[in-house]
């Protein structure tokens, strides 16, 4: 039922009106969106009832404060429908969360867009993150990797949004001079119904997207090649993982780990001095934090199937480790195993909760 | 002199089925070498996977997971649960450049005392072939 409604007017612009249409006309109850907080290019999420708050909203620009999943899922049950304006990569986040239930899809009415990735923190908060932008939407016109946004957005393929009401296209617009949205479901057409547009026969996916989607998959490939490089074999994960200083912060911001009981969290894994002392004579030295290693190997266990690459985790680590890159890798691995990819299909059921009877019959020989 | 290597291989084993079956096996006066450490659980499924990699990087020289046949499984879908799980392991471990091999799921049921011996001498064998665990010699891990 896919169709295309044109704007004149700038990509930002014609999304913000069409969000202040939904509000005047008391379709929802509220938007999610990106927004400015200060003078200082500092942003942040924001939920908003008021449409003079949109004024402040930028809800197409490069950045990624938190990954959105888990905010929404502690609004997942409003009594009116939540406009959300969130990253392809957010979304399949989202999803997967939905499959957990940790919320629900049915109270959002769910706006992405074909997306050129984000700008790493140091970018963002360097106080003029708007310095960037013209080069940015120049490169996104043309369906070009921006060289400056994330490691993992410049690697991703999934960059065209999946279970989407609105997809705003970008990816191959002049996004300063048009605004494209594409209504993919029913009820996306009923709270659009009345909107000033012109409906356009045409479809989402374009040329631009095709060879966006190439370059990011090559992109892909090397950057894959260079995680195994760095991190192989028992060395290279101790190198790598000596570095983490155990703070968790890649999961805290993880929107998959969503665990209140998380074993890493919980004392299952502590050491009492007995512990440590045995060690110390059996080994001759202990490293401290303990089991960091045991914490990453553990947690590509629990959730490497379900990563959808936002890149998160590389954002926050204070060591610098590519925590994200590692996750990417291992995880498609994982998933291919089940012939699963997070975040197509909320039916589609997390590979540890379900079984087959036929199935991996080289795993536990009889 | 240097010492004979001699594998430590920790064993989850199901109470049901592999646990029994090595019982069975004691009890039947079979040979199987010293090298498996059991750990009696009440199902494969009751198995961490975190488990599996703790013992791994604590310096086992090998792990071993038993579990009833597929389809007996004394709380009906434990074992297939065990058997995504440690397909996952596996890959993890793969992915990342560890050894695969120290890790077997060995389906074996109460009355399969014999085949907890053979496969008891098998893995043994195998990882005696393969050496000690590299993760006994880094210290600092």
């Amino acid at each position: 039922m896919d169709y295309l409604l044109r704007v004149e007017k700038s990509a930002e612009h014609g999304l913000i009106d069409f969000l202040k249409f939904l509000l005047e006309n008391d379709r929802i109850g509220g938007v999610f969106t990106l927004r400015k907080t200060g003078a200082d290019g500092a942003f942040d999420y924001g939920l908003i009832h008021d449409t003079a708050l949109l004024e402040d909203a930028i809800p197409l620009h490069p950045f990624m404060p938190v990954n959105a999943a888990q905010d929404l899922s502690h609004f997942a049950s409003m009594k009116k429908p939540i406009a959300v304006v969130i990253r392809p990569c957010e979304l399949r986040a989202f999803i997967e969360l939905v499959k957990r239930s940790q919320g629900s899809m049915d109270h959002f009415l769910m706006i992405s867009y074909t997306c050129g990735g984000v700008f790493p923190f140091d970018v963002a908060v360097s106080g003029e993150p708007e310095k960037e932008l013209p080069d940015y939407w120049e490169s996104v016109a043309r369906g070009q990797i921006f060289p400056k946004t994330r490691e993992t957005c410049r690697a991703c393929e999934h960059f065209v949004p999946m279970n989407a009401d609105v997809t705003v296209s970008l990816i191959g617009e002049t996004v300063n001079e048009v605004c494209i949205f594409c209504i993919h479901t029913e009820k996306a057409m009923h709270l659009a119904e009345g909107f000033e547009s012109k409906r356009i026969e045409a479809e989402l996916e374009s040329p631009a997207i095709e060879t966006l989607r190439r370059e990011r998959q090559e992109e892909k490939k090397k950057l894959f090649e260079n995680t195994v490089i760095r991190v192989n074999g028992l060395d290279g994960m101790i190198d790598m993982f000596g570095k983490c200083i155990g703070c968790h912060g890649c999961s805290r911001v993880c929107p998959i780990c969503h665990c209140i009981l998380c074993d890493f969290e919980s004392h299952l894994f502590d050491y009492e001095p007995s512990m440590i002392e045995d060690e110390l004579y059996r080994k001759g030295g202990v490293r401290l934090p303990t089991d960091t290693v045991l914490y990453h190997i553990g947690r590509l266990n629990h959730m490497s199937f379900s990563c959808v690459g936002c890149g998160m985790c590389t954002e926050v680590c204070p060591a610098g480790i590519p925590v994200a890159a590692i996750f990417m890798r291992t995880g498609e691995e994982t998933a291919q195993l089940f012939d699963y990819l997070p975040g197509r299909d909320v039916e589609e059921e997390v590979p540890v909760t379900v079984y087959k009877e036929e199935e991996l019959s080289t795993i536990g020989e009889d | 002199m240097k010492e004979p290597f001699h594998p430590k291989i920790v064993s989850f084993l199901c109470k049901w089925c592999t646990y029994s079956g090595a019982d069975l096996a004691g009890t039947s006066r079979m040979q199987y070498p010293p090298s498996i450490l059991p750990i009696r659980v009440m199902c494969s499924s009751r198995v961490n996977p975190v488990f599996v990699i703790k013992s791994y990087l604590s310096g086992s020289d090998g792990v071993l997971i038993g579990g009833c046949h597929p389809g007996d499984c004394h709380y009906q879908s434990g074992n297939y649960h065990t058997r995504r799980r440690i397909a996952i392991l596996k890959k993890v471990f793969d992915s990342i450049g560890l050894e695969t091999e120290r890790v077997r799921l060995s389906w074996i049921s109460a009355s399969e005392g014999s085949k907890f011996a053979r496969i008891s001498e098998e893995f043994t064998g195998k990882i005696e072939s393969m050496g000690e665990n590299p993760t006994k010699k880094k210290v600092f891990l």
